[in-house]
Formats: structure tokens, sequence, C-alpha cells
């Protein structure tokens, strides 16, 4: 027993503390992540995209703000700006260095509000039935009947632009669909025997929902939140390009795009770079998301 | 001492329409101590009398009594101290993501215990555990030892009356042995009545020391085991059952 | 007795984070026009033994044998293409639960029809009046309200007579039943096991009837093979296996509680260590 590595005290069968067969549920979560490559690459840019937007000060080559018309519109690869410089002469990968902070701060409130506003209804209206399901579904169709862009566009009109009001926007619109998983999740929980067996210890609805149907439904959710990610910064870069998002001269990248539509055709780099960091970053939220639901999915798995 | 009386027992499910009648005027008493066997075809409505008992089917009427103290239709905590049921299925029984630890902890908290270490401990020793499946998670457990959490379980309220839902026909037949040894064993130990629904009757003849057989949601007839044994019984159904278990 | 299915030395086995699983180790069998009865407790392989030999194990398991033999033929050596030819077509199977075995969202009648034409060139008419016959075989009442009804209208014993009607429409050779009755009241059982007994005598089928139940088996087949962990621990003429010498099968024979010979306390199996390193018998005859 004593010789045995960390390795084997993780993979054990036989836990022999709470804290054991916690970190041992985890590590073994991990093995299974781990094995999937494309999923590790979604991890990886996402960690170097954190990375980058912790750093930002340290790597950014210029101040993102500063304008230099004397140098506007420089190419890729021109002397100090790797990525060109825009209308303004600001160097681009300053700008999206930054940028990466704005996005990351975005998707952070969206994952943040949506899923917990969805799961709340979701599995409320799931556990609880009769009018209160049906009151809430009909909330959640509502919502669900409107475009996403156009709902958000009447949200941010009524509400005036910039960023908050972006993120308040895009969660308002991107949470019914979680209540639907929520609730359906939840529908199929109720009546397991598990659910039986703690209503016979006189369990109340309150503890039923937050300790026992939360814990089940959460890992669909997380997958879906982050294969939803792409769609998330899409929109919001939809509202910067409509310029009801983030405002000038903020480094938004959608609002970056929508600068550098003027001067699509003779100057195509000012608004392809932040295109293609959006791409990126949308791409690695939905490999991350694939991989998530081989590991979290209890459907999928086992 | 009557443990469990229960008079024209009626259970039905949807309405209108769509009414189905499970159970249909059912009547029998249970000793304190005895243990009382259902058995019957799948459909006969005699796993609907059992959550009909712990309130999981709500609507039914008649008369139900636990320790000759007739039960509401909402149930108090207190008389889950009293009545505990295991379910069928071992696998579907457990919370996928919680330990045996946090099963059988959030049960005693609930009921109300102080002493939960030592107590989850106890219950482990109990149902032939031991301390090293306490921190288990369910896939980590064989059919058999899931069984044993499940009863433990039930066991943790300290309860007088133990609802037995097809407690091993999930579970293959060395396994079922031991768990109708450990059932055995804790009635004795603990003075435990039992109501223990089967379709196999040489189950229930092993367990029980009356039963009553149930055909399309209705008691047909209540005979001895031994009577069972010598297959004995009065009604054609009954009749035929033990004609087709044998 | 002419031999229909010969199997030598069959693995079935799975990668996992702790090395390899060995389902099935090394188990031979013969398979004559009888009703061959595997009988074990979950985890025995058993079922396995019926998959391995369809190929329908999927990876990343992975099915090994010197051979399997389907008259003379080895099935190891097929491609997946004509595997798909000898499933249903000469060795059809029946599962423990029909519900998950009948498309829900088409009626009986369309999915008997439609498994006859899969195998068989015949007019719709044609194969509606041999769907009509098949039902009746398996002695459904009123097979013509039955064809227009859908899967989940029917209670699980006539389910399981019409996934057995399915799997006789090509008229395989051999039928491996897993557990096929385990799912149903006594007397239902009863039913699907006369409708099964009847087929394979009348058409000279070869029977794998896979099960836990022993007393069924014992009832039911001709020869049985007692699988432990794997292997096979004991063969042995099913009217004699209530007298059966292997240490294992004695314990699962004395866990049953019994009607006529009440105890106070039932025999606890105790396993030794030794039955599952011991090499696997032979099934052959």
């Amino acid at each position: 027993m004593t010789e045995q590595t960390l390795r084997q005290w993780l993979l054990t069968d036989t836990p022999t503390s709470r804290r054991h067969a916690k970190l041992s549920a985890l590590y073994q979560g991990w093995l299974a992540f781990r094995s999937n490559t494309m999923a590790m690459i979604g991890l990886g840019i996402l960690l170097a995209l954190v990375l980058i937007a912790a750093a930002a000060p340290l790597l950014a080559p210029h101040d993102p703000f500063v304008q230099n018309l004397g140098n506007r519109l420089a190419p890729l690869g021109s002397e100090g700006h790797l990525l060109g410089t825009d209308s303004l002469g600001r160097d681009i990968l300053s700008r999206l260095i930054y940028g990466a902070r704005i996005t990351l701060y975005i998707v952070a409130l969206v994952a943040l509000i949506a899923p917990i506003v969805g799961l709340l209804v979701g599995t409320v209206s799931g556990y609880v039935g009769g009018w209160v399901d049906i009151v809430l579904m009909r909330i959640t169709d509502i919502f669900l009947a409107f475009p996403r862009l156009v709902l958000a566009l009447a949200f941010v009109a009524a509400l005036g632009a910039g960023i908050e009001n972006a993120v308040i926007a895009i969660s308002l619109t991107a949470w019914p669909p979680y209540a639907r998983i929520a609730r359906a999740e939840t529908l199929t929980i109720r009546s397991s025997d598990y659910i039986s067996a703690i209503k016979l210890q006189g369990a109340g609805g309150f503890r039923i929902i937050t300790k026992h149907i939360w814990p089940l439904c959460i890992s669909s959710l997380i997958v879906r939140v982050t294969l939803d990610m792409a769609g998330i910064i899409l929109a919001a870069a939809g509202l910067g390009f409509l310029g009801l998002g983030a405002q000038p001269p903020s480094p938004e990248w959608g609002a970056m795009i929508s600068e550098g539509r003027r001067f699509i055709l003779d100057h195509w780099w000012v608004a392809t770079m932040p295109g293609l960091a959006i791409f990126t970053v949308s791409l690695a939220f939905n490999l991350l998301g694939d991989g998530l639901r081989d590991v979290l999915d209890p459907k999928a798995g086992e | 001492m009557t443990m469990l009386h229960i008079d024209n027992l009626n259970v039905w499910f949807g309405s209108g329409r769509d009414r189905v009648d499970a159970v249909k005027g059912a009547s029998f008493d249970v000793g304190a101590g005895e243990s009382f066997g259902l058995v019957g075809e799948s459909g006969s409505g005699k796993s609907t009398i059992l959550r009909a008992i712990t309130g999981l089917a709500p609507t039914w009427s008649g008369r139900i009594a636990v320790d000759e103290r007739t039960i509401e239709k909402t149930r108090a905590r207190a008389f889950y101290k009293q009545v505990q049921m295991v379910f069928q299925d071992p696998y579907a029984s457990l919370h996928p993501r919680h330990s045996v630890d946090a099963v059988l902890g959030e049960t005693l908290q609930l009921h109300g215990f102080k002493d939960i270490d030592a107590r989850v401990v106890r219950l482990l020793d109990d149902v032939g555990l031991g301390q090293k499946f306490r921190f288990r998670y369910p896939h980590q457990l064989s059919g058999g030892q899931r069984q044993r959490v499940a009863i433990a379980r039930a066991l943790a309220p300290e309860p007088e009356l133990l609802l037995l839902d097809e407690p091993t026909s999930a579970l293959d037949v060395s396994v079922q042995a031991e768990i109708l040894n450990l059932l055995a064993d804790l009635r004795q130990e603990h003075g435990l009545t039992y109501l223990m629904v089967s379709h196999d009757l040489s189950v229930v003849g092993h367990m029980c020391d009356r039963l009553a057989v149930m055909k399309d949601g209705e008691i047909v007839e209540i005979m001895d085991v031994a009577d069972l044994r010598v297959m004995k019984a009065a009604h054609p159904y009954s009749q035929h059952l033990l004609q087709a278990s044998v | 007795m002419d031999t229909l299915l010969d199997i030598e030395n069959l693995w079935v086995k799975f990668p996992t984070r702790q090395g390899i699983f060995d389902a099935v180790r090394g188990v031979s069998f013969t398979l004559g026009r009888e009703r061959l009865g595997i009988v074990g407790e979950s985890g025995s392989g058993k079922s396995m033994t019926g998959r391995a030999i369809l190929r329908l194990i999927r990876p990343p398991g992975i099915v090994e044998a010197d051979h399997i033999k389907l008259d003379g033929v080895d099935l190891l050596q097929k491609s997946e293409k004509a595997m798909r030819d000898v499933r249903g077509e000469r060795i059809s199977m029946v599962m423990q639960d029909p519900k998950f075995s009948l498309n829900p969202v088409m009626t009986i009648g369309d999915q008997i029809i439609e498994a006859y034409r899969l195998h068989n060139t015949a007019s719709k008419s044609e194969a509606r009046a041999k769907a009509l016959e098949m039902l009746e075989a398996v002695s459904i009442r009123n097979p013509e309200r039955v064809m227009r009804a859908y899967p989940h209208e029917m209670s699980g014993g006539m389910g399981q007579r019409i996934m057995i009607a399915m799997m006789l429409i090509p008229n395989p050779e051999i039928l491996i039943a897993d557990e096929p009755t385990s799912a149903l009241d006594v007397s239902v059982q009863r039913q699907v096991l006369d409708i099964m007994d009847k087929l394979v005598k009348e058409r000279g089928m070869g029977l794998i009837f896979i099960s836990h139940d022993l007393n069924l088996v014992a009832d039911f087949c001709d020869r049985v093979l007692i699988m432990y962990a794997g292997r096979i621990v004991e063969v042995c003429d099913a009217d004699k296996l209530h007298d059966a010498q292997h240490p294992y099968t004695r314990g699962l024979l004395n866990s049953l509680p019994r009607l006529n010979a009440p105890r106070d306390r039932l025999d606890v199996l105790k396993r030794d260590p030794a039955w599952s390193d011991a090499p696997s018998v032979s099934g052959r005859v």
C-alpha cells in the first residue's frame, strides 16, 4: 500500500475518504477527456486565450488606442505592425490582444447568466409540473419564438448600446434552450427510483431539485453551453458589427470587423484578422464542447 | 397487534376516460413482526399497493393504518421514520453521482440524527458491507452491493415496517440468497415487519408467513405459506400460478 | 448427430484502462440439432458468447477463436458484408426485451413484411400472407389485428412472440435466444418456451438458449453448458443438471429457495478462485 504511486491512488476502486473519492472521480474524467485529441486542442486554444488576455499589456507591441494617421492601413508584416494597422493607424495585433479580454468578459458573463436562469426555470418547471410548468414553458416559448439577434437588437435599443447591455440582451435570448434541456432531463429524473427513495426520507422539493436533480442536469448544460459559446461570441460580434455592442474605440472583435468593412476590397486584412480570431475561438469552444460531451454526458458514456 | 392495516384500498391513475384502476378494494392486515407477501403477475397491482402506502401513488381511497394510526394523504416525516421501502432495481435506486457515504449521510441528516458518522459506519456493518465501501460511487459496486446500500438506506431511520418491492428479482441467484439471508437476519435483529412484493413464489415461500395472491388489481386469496408449500390453494388462479411456478 | 456449429477456443476481449479484460476465455463447444442451454451468472460471459458467434461485439471489443464454423465454413474469415447475410438468414437472435428490438414507429405487420422481403423476393401480398402465417405459428390468436398494431400496444409476451416470428421468417438453421423469457411472467414464459420448442422440433433447428435460470434450462434444454468467469466449468445433460458435480453448479442450485424444502437460511455460494483458473471444459460432442 505504501509503495503505490499517485496515479494508482487516483485510479483506485476503493477510495478511503470523501476527498479521495472526489479526486479520483475527477482524475478519471480528466483521463477520458485527455484521450480526445480535438478537445485537447480546443482546451489549449482557450487556455492560450486566457493567458493572452491576462498578459495583454506585456504582449501587445503597441497601445491599442494610440492613433497614427500617417501610418494608416499599413499591410500585413509592415515594420512594427505584424498584422498591419487599421483606418486610424492603430496596431491590429495589439487591438486583437486587448479584444481577447472583451471576448472573455462577454463569454464569462453570458455563461454565468443564461444557463443558470435556464437551469432554474427548467428544473422547477419539470419537477413541480402542473400550472407552474405550463406558465414557465409558455414564457420560454415566447422567448424562443423571436430570432435571437432581432430580440437582442430590441433589448439593446431599449437599454442603450454598450457591452453590458449586449451581454444582458444575449443572455435573455440564450436561456430558453437551456430551460428546455433542463426540463426534459428533470422529467426523466423525476420519475426515477432514486428520487422516489429520497422522497421516502421526507425530503422536500427544494432539496430534491438542488441536491439531486441539478447535479445530473448540469453536465449536459455545460456541454450545451460550450457548444453554444461559438454562437454567443458571434452574436456579440454581430451586435458589435451593427454598432450596438461595444462602442468605439473599444477593440471588440465584431466592432473591428465593422470598421474594416469600409476598406474590405482594398485592405482586406483589417476585417479579416478579427474575423480569424472569432473563428479560432468559436472553433475552440466547439471542439471543447464535443470533448466534454464524451466525458460528462451520462447518456453517452457507460 | 397489527402493524399495517389496509381496508378497501383503491388506487387509480389518470382520470376520466384514461383512468386505470390499478388496485381494487384490497384489504389485508399485517401483524407486528410478521412477514407478509404479495404475489401476482406484472400489472396485477402488487407494487402499486406499496407505492400507495408510501405516498408515491397519490390517488387512492380507502383506509391505510400503520401501527393503528390512520395515514393522511400528506405524510409527516415521522411516518417515514416508521415505514421504509427497498426498490426493485438497485441500478436505478441509487443516485449515480452520490457516494454511499453521501446517500446514507443525507438520509440520517434528514431524520435528524446527530451522530451521523458513527451511524453510517454501523449501517454499513449491519448490511455486511464494511468500511471500504463507504466512499464508493454506485458504478463501483456490484448489483448485490448496491442492494445492500439500498437496504442500509431503508434501515437508517430505524423503521418498524419495511416494504420490499421485488428486492432480489434483478440479482443473480447466488446474490439473491445472500440478500434474502441478510433480510431474514435484519428482521430478527431489529424486530422488523416485512411487506414483500414478488413474482417468485419460492422467494415468498422462503421469506413470508402469509401471502396474498393478486390478479388484475384484486386480492383473490390470502393464504398461509404452509398451504402454499403443499400446493393447497383455494382460488383457481392461485392454483394456476402455483402450477406454472413449479 | 450432425454438427451445425463448431466453436473452438473462443475469446472475447475488451481493452480497458486497467489492461485487457477477458469476458470469454477459450470456450469450445458444438451445436447440433438440439436445444443447448448456456447458464451462468451475470458477467459469466454467456451473453458475450452468443454475440461473439454472430460477431456482434462492438469495437473496441475483440473476438478471437481458432474457428467458429457454420456448416464447415469459418465465420471469422467472412467479410462484414458476408456476415450480414449470415445474421438473420442462417443464424437468428432473440434478445431479452422485445421493446428495444422492434421499431416503435412502424406497425408490426409492416416490420414483418419488410423483414420477409429483405430475405425473399416476394410481392407485397405474398409477404403479407406469409407474415400472417408466421404470427399464427407463434400462437397469436388475432394476427390481423396484431399486424395493424404498433409495438407499444403489445404486452411483453406478445412482443417476444412477434420477435420470434420475425426471427423465424428467413428459416434460419440456428436460433440464439438470449434470456428470451426473463422479462415475462411465469405463465407467459411457458407459452413462449412451448412455441420455441415446437419450432425447433418441426424445423430441425439448433437452439442456443442463454439463461440465468437453472430450473428453466434443466426443464427445457437437452444439454447444458455452465459458465463461470468466461469459462465453461461443466457440461451435462439437462435432465441430469440437478445431479451436477461442479461445486459452482451445486452452489447455484443450493442457493435457490424451494417451496417444498423450506430452510431457515439459504446456502450462500462460496467462490473458489480455482474455478476461474481451471481450464475451460469442452462442450464438444
